[in-house]
């Protein structure tokens, strides 16, 4: 274990104080909205005070999410984003100075084509810190977990509101970094409201593991943010900040700042 | 990586979390299903007084003489209900998903016929029914569409991705991470996340079954070939299983080249593939470089497909089956000749089968039998057909 890039969520999460609302974590999908944008992305989401940022490495068959990602991952293959290309953005974006932790997510047929263990050396190299994959149920991952935990990178795997407790508990045990919580039974997208099967899963997630929660999917909104303090300890933000960002005029790392303040609930000074 | 629902190494359940309880619920339920003589004898009930089974087995006479070898039996799965083998299998879910208290159905199609079976087994029991099906699909098979109007189903066409059966299956999926509570995803072939590759094999193993006992009862004999064509896999597993441990049976699947494996236009997954997961299950693919998964080509939708059912995966490493391909010229000109020369219309993706067995016929000579398993029938394909013209000659 390098402790360097394991450690990097950990302190990220210890650093919140009591009470606080839940830390920010931003989306980006390698080569949105442009093939150069990531890393400036990255660096924005960062000064926006991020607690910290996601990667989405585009496939071509994401079963997972919605038509706002569905569509940016489609035009990102077509100009030519690749899984190598995708990482390579997140180690020009430490080169520039990017310190909080990046998890990257994406599917498992493109870690299988680049080989397991090669994905998980190759995104150590760039600073990556932990790999989300969504169509990789705790059932199928070990090889992937164990490969991950060599280069002491943590593998962050998924619980939905349709996972019993006692196979949340089995997948927590698998993980490093934090658990991510499915809000919805559903695909990526935003969301007007945060269900109360979202917050039965936090609670339900407490109750078997000390590791941080993270809820994703369908997150949207500031007063979402501020519901849900207490009840998790970071909030994954994806499609609606890309929408904001996709409509935000030309200079997407401003449109990421005030879209990411807002959601912290701080104002351009914060 | 765990060993259920594995063929070898193939096969798995990569899927999202929120769909693994349903899986697990779904093979409870089929296990349960399975065991009780009472589901199987209704299952039973419907595919003789409803679907028309058992199906006929056909000397192809004419078309025999003319290939002057083995004699060319046809298994004919295009006289079933709705008109191709995917019946079998609708039938077969609808009623499990019935005993699973599911009220919604959804479904993915490619030529057509899968939905057009999911749809007719909810009109009979008056279960609502929403069948993807990629933009371009629809317009390839517009009849098929038109049906499954008809018989009360909605058809949503699928504009992401390459817009046709892989698209379809994505968003099939996508609706039943949505909406897993109440409703039953009825995937149509041998793919995706276990159970479905055995469930699927469950309810087409009745073609081998029937075949294997009426070739027995007319020939005193087992085949010395069985042919199928492979999209998912499913009438080639359903026509296989029975023969699989008749080792002196050869079983040939034939997939789409398409114009040819070299264009790299073709649907080709087990002769140009690798393996990889696509639709939950690890299999041969066609991917590139990158694991993004290719775009195929084939003249019969109901192939056009990058994927293959994880079973025929290990069939295929194991060489207890082999896996050929045959064009679209090819396939185009042995749906003539049966038309011709049997007065049987096959479904393009029979076709297939068709053109390999021949040539096989010719090879083995006589005193031999070849079986070939005869998908489903070719009324949905007279639009492509006719757009072609002529009878096939001269095409690639
Ligand atoms: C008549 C017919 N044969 C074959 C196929 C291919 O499917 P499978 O390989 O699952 O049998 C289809 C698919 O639509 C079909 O309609």
């Amino acid at each position: 274990m390098t402790a360097a890039t394991a450690g990097r969520f950990e302190a990220a999460f210890a650093a919140r104080g009591a009470g606080e609302r839940p830390g920010i974590i931003p989306y980006v999908m390698a080569g949105f909205p442009g093939p150069g944008d990531t890393a400036p992305l990255l660096l924005a989401y960062e000064r926006a005070g991020s607690l910290a940022a996601e990667v989405g490495i585009p496939f071509s068959d994401p079963l997972a999410d919605g038509p706002t990602i569905q569509s940016i991952g489609w035009r990102a293959l077509e100009q030519g984003m690749t899984p190598a290309r995708a990482i390579a953005q997140v180690a020009e974006a430490r080169a520039a100075g990017l310190t909080i932790p990046v998890a990257a997510m994406t599917y498992i047929n493109p870690v299988l084509a680049m080989g397991v263990e090669a994905f998980a050396a190759a995104c150590a190299a760039a600073g990556i810190d932990g790999v989300i994959v969504p169509d990789l149920p705790v059932d199928e991952a070990a090889g992937l977990a164990a490969s991950l935990g060599a280069h002491g990178l943590a593998h962050i795997p998924l619980v939905a509101p349709t996972t019993p407790t006692s196979r949340v508990a089995r997948v927590a045990a698998t993980a490093a970094g934090f658990v991510y919580c499915v809000s919805v039974t559903g695909t990526t997208g935003a969301r007007d409201r945060v269900s109360p099967a979202a917050l039965d899963l936090l609670a339900r997630v407490r109750s078997v593991t000390d590791l941080p929660r993270a809820l994703g999917f369908g997150i949207s909104r500031p007063e979402h943010v501020e519901a849900l303090t207490g009840h998790c300890e970071a909030v994954v933000v994806a499609s609606a900040l890309l929408d904001a960002i996709g409509t935000g005029g030309d200079d997407p790392g401003a449109t990421a700042e005030r879209f990411i303040r807002g959601l912290r609930g701080v104002g351009a000074a914060g | 990586m765990t060993t259920a629902g594995r063929f070898g190494v193939y096969g798995g359940a990569f899927v999202p979390e929120t769909l693994v309880p349903a899986l697990e619920e779904l093979e409870a339920a089929m296990t349960a299903a399975l065991a009780d003589p009472a589901f199987i004898a209704e299952l039973d009930g419907w595919l003789r007084d409803y679907a028309g089974r058992p199906t006929p087995l056909t000397l192809a006479r004419r078309l025999t003489e003319a290939c002057g070898g083995a004699e060319i039996w046809l298994k004919r799965e295009d006289l079933l209900h709705t008109g191709a083998h995917k019946l079998n299998n609708a039938l077969g879910q609808v009623l499990l998903a019935r005993r699973m208290g599911k009220t919604r159905i959804i479904a993915e199609t490619g030529a057509g016929q899968h939905g057009v079976a999911t749809a007719t087994v909810c009109a009979c029991f008056g279960l609502e029914c929403v069948v993807y099906m990629g933009r371009e699909d629809t317009h390839r098979q517009a009849v098929n569409v038109y049906k499954m109007g008809l018989l009360g189903a909605e058809v949503r066409p699928v504009d992401s991705g390459s817009r046709t059966l892989k698209d379809a299956t994505n968003e099939a999926i996508r609706d039943w991470v949505t909406n897993v509570e109440n409703t039953h995803y009825v995937i149509g072939s041998v793919v995706g996340p276990h159970p479905y590759p055995t469930l699927v094999k469950r309810f087409q193993r009745v073609i081998g079954d029937e075949a294997r006992a009426q070739a027995l009862e007319r020939w005193g004999a087992l085949p010395d070939l069985v042919v199928a064509c492979v999209g998912g896999g499913s009438n080639a597993i359903g026509i296989f299983t029975a023969f699989i441990e008749d080792e002196d049976v050869e079983l040939l699947g034939v997939e789409a080249a398409g114009r040819g494996i070299e264009t790299g236009e073709h649907a080709a997954s087990l002769e140009a593939g690798r393996p990889g997961v696509l639709h939950g299950a690890y299999s041969y693919l066609l991917q590139d470089a990158d694991g993004q998964v290719r775009e195929t080509h084939s003249i019969s939708a109901g192939l056009d497909y990058p994927g293959v059912g994880p079973e025929h995966a290990a069939l295929r490493d194991a060489e207890r089956a082999r896996y050929v391909s045959c064009t679209d010229g090819e396939a185009l000109r042995a749906f003539h000749r049966l038309c011709r020369m049997e007065g049987i219309i096959p479904a393009l993706e029979s076709s297939h089968a068709l053109a390999v067995a021949e040539r096989r016929a010719g090879e083995l000579g006589l005193g031999h039998r070849v079986l070939v398993c005869l998908s489903g029938r070719g009324d949905k394909d007279i639009d492509t057909v006719r757009a072609v013209g002529g009878t096939g000659e001269g095409t690639q």
